[in-house]
């Protein structure tokens, strides 16, 4: 009886699961191997894609992190700034500075004679130029009646010849500068009075028609207040809701339509918030138009589905057994979760809000619904004041023309990319931070 | 006709079944399986919690029907029976753990001294301050080995000074015999200890309230048979303050901790009384066949 029953199967069968396994090998080797190359190809093309935006990227925007300047002797003469001798900071402010800037290329180009020929002269600095001095002036009045080497901004059309981007063969009329412009940036750079500078401007600056005095300060500021608004309200809201939802709330029909609403919340196509915001937000409790209140508000209905997700979900990894160890301890509800929950899922929060976040920072749609899209010059100080933000100011600049605004756009996208890896570093740091072990 | 195998499989049993003693099957009073009526005696002369005619419904399903038991002060009285015969969802239903889950309907009275656990005044956090709980798999806090213990008594009040917690922390560690292993790491994470210190630790984090009664829901399963002798060890010790109730699945478990003994099938307290009359002299079929290793 302890024989097998049927005594030639035995044998046959080992036989032929060898070659049958045998025979079926290759085959799914080369599965696993064709597998593995289609993984390989794929990412290969992603990171080659990566590659080339960033090359392009940085390519047009690195020069826009560096500015022509152009050295041109300036006298403080007392006679123009400050005839009655008194330093009254509004003499001071008002007097005519545009007057010293063309004195000072007069002296540098003695020759140049006429009406014309005297404004294109002027036209190789940039307007800023005149307040730069007023600036230097006001700060320190001891210059008046001195005579300084000063560099001076340069004209946007100048700097981006400079940088090389104007072909000086082409027809005159063709090209932002004319014959006699070249010439004396020729005779300007042999004499190594056009330097290229770091570009404080772009970082000091709000927005400006002129592409040389155009920066991104106003933008940042913008974002920062927006995003702040947004982080206040859609944090501690989407924890508090993923907290009840996921602990407190009963489960019954209610609370399951809540859930499909949330889900389906995240995937509305942002600028209907931007609708909702335009309707609710500003016309009907009067809130003002283009004001980073009004944005952080908008992206904060867009943030927190995301937030009031990732919450429940990490909420729902925190294993059973702890919260039996604390109710079983006699804890009651909210001490289990203020407690251990918790804090054993922050991990997972913070992480989900930081990316819900880090999507508010990039998105433009919902706020051109509320008027953040306007042409702002000042530097936001408030949540109240008009402001746009980084993705907006990208979106503006890349409707211009102007090749320093071509560079621009570049250097506010890397501007822009660089604070997502910023926050999606942050993300990383605090999940590192908060992680437990168990 | 044995072959080897079985005979050393027979011989295997054999060493297991050592420590509780062989019943005689001629005691046996019932005999008809279908009877689920409990044999032998469910009162006690000084009970510390008392129920009568408890019902637990999953949804429909009907996991507890109709048990009644005391619990004697100061003894240790263990629930036995094959998976799924609901010694464990009784248990729970002594500290109202079962209001966790929201299928679970409970009827029946229990009571803890004189107190009815499901009446109003009875707060579920008094009741569970009262009646501590040990689980299945260690489960400590993701804290330190501090702070797993002084975490009861901390969110009770029962300290006022960081001097008072510190005394009682180290006494709830001595009296679960884990104080030498763990006195010079009171910081570490309680994470860090082995299987069987973890447990202790989850003991030493029960008493630290001082409750009247601990239930331990299978506190060895998890543990090699070293931890194992060590929490034994400590449960006979325990009984001297505390009422124990502790379900398992080890028959020789039960014999060697407990006085009184409970034996659950489908359901059905089939039969309960003295640890020693169970397992030497079982009064209902179902049971002798249990521990005879019949079937569970």
């Amino acid at each position: 009886m302890s024989k097998p029953p049927a005594s030639n199967g035995a044998p046959l069968r080992t036989r032929d699961i060898k070659i049958i396994v045998n025979t079926g090998l290759a085959r799914r080797h080369a599965a696993e191997r064709r597998f593995r190359w289609y993984g390989l190809i794929a990412i290969s093309l992603g990171l080659a894609f990566v590659a080339l935006m960033f090359a392009n990227i940085i390519g047009k925007g690195w020069p826009a992190f560096w500015q022509t300047y152009v050295q041109v002797p300036i006298s403080f003469d007392a006679a123009t700034l400050d005839p009655e001798g008194r330093r009254d900071p509004n003499t001071l402010a008002s007097a005519d500075y545009a007057a010293l800037v063309r004195a000072g290329l007069r002296q540098v180009f003695p020759t140049v004679e006429g009406r014309l020929p005297l404004r294109a002269l002027s036209a190789l600095v940039s307007t800023d130029a005149s307040y730069e001095l007023q600036r230097r002036v006001v700060a320190d009045p001891s210059l008046i009646g001195t005579q300084q080497e000063v560099w001076l901004l340069a004209s946007a059309a100048v700097d981006t010849f400079v940088k090389g981007n104007i072909d000086r063969t082409l027809v005159e009329a063709e090209r932002p500068l004319k014959d006699n412009q070249i010439e004396w940036i020729d005779q300007l750079q042999a004499a190594d009075k056009i330097e290229r500078h770091f570009n404080s401007v772009l970082f000091q600056n709000g927005d400006s028609r002129e592409p040389e005095q155009a920066g991104i300060r106003g933008a940042l500021m913008g974002s920062f207040f927006t995003l702040l608004v947004t982080f206040l309200l859609s944090f501690p809201i989407g924890v508090a809701t993923a907290v009840y939802l996921e602990e407190f709330a009963p489960k019954n029909h209610w609370t399951d339509i809540i859930e499909v609403n949330i889900n389906n919340l995240a995937a509305v196509p942002s600028i209907v918030f931007g609708l909702l915001g335009l309707a609710v937000f500003i016309n009907f409790f009067g809130l003002p138009r283009s004001a980073p209140l009004v944005g952080g508000l908008v992206l904060s209905l867009m943030t927190l589905p995301v937030i009031i997700i990732a919450g429940r979900a990490a909420l729902t990894s925190v294993p059973p057994s702890i919260r039996e160890a604390a109710l079983g301890m006699g804890a009651s509800k909210l001490q289990m979760v203020g407690h251990h929950v918790l804090p054993l899922a922050m991990p997972g929060m913070l992480t989900g809000s930081i990316i819900g976040m880090a999507r508010a920072l990039g998105e433009s749609a919902p706020l051109l619904m509320i008027g953040m899209v306007a042409f702002i010059v000042d530097v936001p100080k408030n949540f109240l004041d008009p402001a746009t933000v980084l993705p907006v100011q990208i979106y503006l600049w890349s409707d211009l023309p102007e090749r320093a605004f071509i560079e621009r756009t570049s250097a506010a996208i890397m501007v822009l990319l660089a604070f997502m890896m910023l926050m999606n570093g942050l993300a990383i740091l605090l999940r590192k931070r908060f992680e437990r072990r168990w | 006709m044995s072959t080897p195998a079985l005979e050393t499989q027979v011989a295997l049993n054999g060493a297991l079944n050592r420590r509780a003693p062989r019943p005689q099957s001629a005691s046996v009073q019932v005999t008809d399986y279908d009877n689920r009526q409990t044999v032998g005696k469910l009162t006690v002369d000084n009970p510390k919690m008392a129920c009568r005619d408890v019902n637990v419904y999953y949804g429909q399903k009907h996991a507890i029907k109709n048990v009644s038991l005391d619990i004697g002060a100061n003894e240790v009285i263990a629930f036995i029976g094959p998976s799924g015969c609901g010694k464990s969802t009784f248990i729970r239903c002594l500290n109202r753990m079962n209001d966790t889950i929201p299928t679970a309907r409970i009827t029946g009275l229990i009571k803890l001294d004189d107190d009815d656990i499901h009446a109003k005044e009875i707060d579920v956090v008094q009741l569970r301050a009262r009646v501590g709980m040990v689980f299945q798999k260690p489960n400590p806090f993701p804290k330190s080995i501090y702070e797993n213990v002084a975490y009861g008594p901390r969110i009770h009040g029962m300290v006022n000074t960081k001097a008072e917690l510190d005394d009682l922390v180290r006494e709830s560690l001595e009296r679960a015999g884990l104080i030498k292993e763990v006195e010079k790491r009171m910081l570490e994470p309680g994470t860090s200890l082995s299987g069987g210190q973890q447990q202790r630790l989850c003991i030493a984090r029960a008493i630290a309230v001082n409750p009247e009664v601990i239930l331990m829901d299978e506190p060895c399963s998890a543990l090699d048979p070293i931890a194992t002798a060590k929490i034994e060890e400590l449960i006979d010790e325990l009984r001297e303050n505390y009422t124990i109730v502790i379900v398992t699945h080890s028959m020789q478990q039960a014999a060697r901790v407990s006085q009184r003994t409970a034996y659950f099938h489908l359901g059905d307290l089939i039969e309960i009384g003295d640890t020693d009359q169970i397992f030497t002299n079982p009064r209902h079929k179902l049971t002798e066949d249990y521990i005879t290793g019949r079937f569970g």
